[in-house]
């Protein structure tokens, strides 16, 4: 199979799975639907992992060096000879590493929302919006073109909107999907922008030759850098715009408003977007333009760098008090793409130094898999219990053990304990940060404290600290038999998926990374310092023996600390008031304000403007009316007065 | 006699002749609109023996269309009096703004 069929196929059937379950899989192949979409992405997962495996360790190595090959490039919409949108597949370390991460990520969920979503009366509908999200995503990593991904990006957006709005007769679902929109496509402005300015100057679209023209000394550079606007060049403009719409969809502050309240959505949909694909987008985007950032313009990469780590932090914090499990799996999402985004805000380009860069991709490749576990696994205790809210939960160990053990596994990788996946990647991101900015790094090691607390405070509130009485409740109304709690843990169809990523979240973090994602393509040996990792390793253990103890068993230790930090606790509680700055941004201010100015223009000028015009007709057609009056005396003026015009003409003439 | 020349007759005539015409336009009584008529008659007459006596005194091309005019002038004056009767039968006025029908 040639890589140009095969980079074909593998987001051409996903995208044939949703044209066909959406038009025809609706009507005819209602209950096959899930098995149909499954078959197919489980083909393109195969063709994706075989694909990445020829270049990775047949054909990619040129010289030792990782080369971008293309598998197809194809002219869509020339502007002129030289600036055109291409439509084309591109091979390279990153990209590779996506699609095996999308297609697995995407088969795992597929097979989990058999169970899951199962009676579902549009069963179907959602089969075919996971495959339309899967070939954007898809479409988005193998982008040549800035502009391809620019398309892509949006079409993520639009199905993550579906998708989060898949339960639309619930009103805060459709509220929550609108803002998730609203929110990406606001920092999507920002990303058109950045394009628009990148390109003028580069006078290109394509990927390959924007960042040669950026990096390389020459015209194009010295044209962009000397141009500026209040007195930041026009390449940092470009680049800092081009990050805003990588933070918006990776929800990064400001812009991570619309994150917790995507929860709305399904939950395997949650592990699917919201977890490994599609909010690491941001982080894809300035790993592609990575050269630029570190060779060109380091003010941006500072940028991306505090970005992530305050991200990070203020996350993390927020996690602590929430209790909706998925909102705490959606902070810690956010903590952990702050981890992403700052390892590549403090690398730099090329060797040793580019250590950040592998690191931010090794960990969006573990966290991919614990982060998809800990949402499905969440999803299974959800579909047990009813709810998703932490106080109807305790004790559930001894009734879900399977859900339990991988709950466990995945919790201890995103903690960092060896020798789980999340020790390894975590490991040599504090390394780039400890090498290049103490501050960043103190900040990152606070941080990996407070995740391991959160998580195992989520851990131990949901299996031990008390006994389960649920499904005691439950049994008192016997004819409610079709979906009793007798019903035991979990479906195969949702075991299975829990297990492949338990068994990946112990192992992967084995995979030497160094050897096949770098900042230059050249390979980089991992380095393994013992005693770094101590640190971090023993504060996370002291983290999990504190929540063990406020949380292991049902006691009043949490409320006493929450009553002591009082204002911190409330505000962390209060997700920090973001969420009401944004509505008293636009209600009062931009409503109440610009909006009243522009209403009162709209009607009163512009409609006024259009008013009259109709008045000035109305006016000139009554006096026109009024020459015909039916008297005969005023015919007879207009008779006389023409004929003095008349003579006075011919006078005129005449002389 | 010699002191009144050609141009005084012209003054006099084309004086009435506007005289008619204001008359006719302005007036709403429509006998009055009329009498305004034969003013606008005479005045032409007038003009027609002036330059006949002045200019061509040996011939008497002039006088014998000034009778003509006179004659038809009286038979004009009748058919618009019986216009007038049966205008006035019709609406009961001879105000000429009440006679507006020929409009949309």
């Amino acid at each position: 199979m040639t890589d140009s069929l095969a980079l074909v196929l593998v987001p051409g059937l996903p995208i044939f799975g949703f044209l066909f379950l959406s038009m025809i899989g609706k009507r005819y192949f209602a209950k096959q639907s899930g098995l149909i979409g499954t078959l197919l992405m489980l083909v393109s997962c195969g063709i994706a992992c075989a694909t990445a495996y020829k270049y990775f360790f047949v054909t990619g190595m040129v010289d030792g060096v990782y080369q971008h090959q293309y598998a197809f490039k194809y002219v869509w919409l020339p502007f002129s000879e030289t600036v055109s949108i291409d439509m084309g597949a591109m091979m390279d370390p990153i990209s590779m590493i996506m699609i095996v991460v999308v297609t697995f990520i995407s088969l795992m969920v597929h097979i989990y929302s058999l169970g899951y979503m199962k009676g579902e009366e549009r069963f179907a509908i959602y089969y075919s919006y996971l495959g339309l999200f899967t070939f954007s995503m898809l479409g988005l990593v193998l982008s040549t073109n800035i502009f391809q991904i620019y398309i892509f990006w949006e079409l993520v957006g639009v199905s993550s909107f579906l998708l989060i709005g898949y339960y639309f007769d619930k009103p805060s679902a459709v509220a929550a999907s609108k803002k998730a929109f609203i929110v990406t496509r606001f920092a999507d402005a920002g990303f058109l922008i950045g394009i628009l300015i990148l390109s003028y100057y580069t006078g290109t679209l394509d990927f390959d030759t924007m960042i040669a023209r950026l990096t390389m000394p020459g015209s194009e550079l010295t044209a962009i850098s000397t141009a500026g606007f209040l007195g930041i060049s026009a390449l940092t403009w470009g680049l800092v715009l081009v990050f805003m719409g990588g933070a918006g969809k990776s929800a990064m502050f400001p812009l991570h408003i619309w994150l917790p309240d995507a929860m709305e959505g399904p939950t395997p949909v949650s592990a699917l977007i919201h977890a490994a694909t599609m909010v690491v987008a941001g982080v894809y985007l300035v790993g592609r333009l990575f050269p630029v950032f570190a060779l060109s313009c380091p003010a941006a990469l500072d940028l991306v760098a505090y970005v992530g780590i305050f991200s990070s932090m203020f996350a993390a914090v927020i996690a602590c008090t929430q209790t909706d499990i998925k909102r705490v799996l959606a902070y810690s999402t956010m903590s952990q793409i702050g981890y992403m985004m700052f390892a590549l805000g403090v690398s730099h380009y090329g060797g040793e130094a580019g250590l950040g860069f592998t690191a931010s991709f090794f960990h969006l490749f573990t966290h991919a898999m614990f982060k998809a576990l800990l949402f499905l696994g969440a999803g299974a205790v959800i579909h047990y219990v009813h709810s998703n809210d932490m106080k109807d939960m305790g004790g559930l160990r001894k009734f879900m053990p399977v859900t339990h053990i991988v709950f466990l596994i995945a919790c201890l990788a995103i903690s960092g304990i060896p020798p789980f996946a999340g020790f390894f990647s975590k490991e040599e991101i504090l390394t780039a940060a400890e090498h290049n900015n103490a501050l960043i790094y103190w900040c990152a090691i606070a941080t990996a404290a407070l995740t391991a607390f959160y998580m195992f405070r989520l851990y131990f509130s949901i299996f031990w600290n008390k006994e389960y009485v649920g499904h005691l409740l439950h049994k008192k109304d016997n004819h409610h038999n079709d979906h009793a709690h007798d019903h035991g843990e979990a479906p195969w169809s949702m075991k299975i998926p829990l297990i492949i990523l338990a068994l990946l979240s112990i192992g992967a973090g084995f995979i030497p990374f160094g050897n096949f994602v770098s900042s230059d393509g050249r390979q980089l040996a991992s380095e393994f310092h013992l005693t770094a990792a101590l640190l971090p390793v023993s504060l996370a253990i002291v983290a999990i023996a504190a929540a063990m103890l406020l949380y292991g068993k049902e006691n009043t230790g949490p409320g006493r600390i929450a009553g002591g930090a009082g204002g911190l606790y409330r505000g962390a509680l209060n997700k920090f008031y973001i969420d009401e700055i944004y509505l008293f941004i636009t209600k009062k201010i931009i409503f109440g304000f610009f909006g009243t100015i522009a209403a009162w223009f709209d009607k009163n000028i512009v409609d006024g403007f259009m008013n009259f015009l109709g008045m000035v007709s109305e006016n000139f057609s009554d006096l026109l009316r009024r020459m015909q009056n039916g008297k005969v005396q005023t015919y007879a003026v207009y008779v006389f007065s023409g004929l003095l015009g008349i003579v006075l003409l011919m006078v005129f003439l005449w002389t | 006699m010699k002191d009144i020349g050609l141009s005084h007759f012209l003054i006099v005539s084309t004086m009435l002749f506007f005289i008619g015409v204001y008359g006719f336009l302005t007036r709403r009584n429509m006998i009055t609109m009329l009498m305004s008529i034969e003013l606008i008659l005479n005045s032409c007459n007038i003009n027609f023996i002036a330059f006949n006596k002045y200019l061509f005194p040996h011939r008497l091309d002039g006088t014998f269309f000034v009778l003509f005019s006179i004659a038809i002038a009286a038979a004009e004056a009748a058919v618009a009096i019986a216009i007038i009767i049966n205008l006035y039968r019709a609406r009961k006025s001879i105000d000429a703004e009440d006679a507006d029908s020929l409009r949309l």
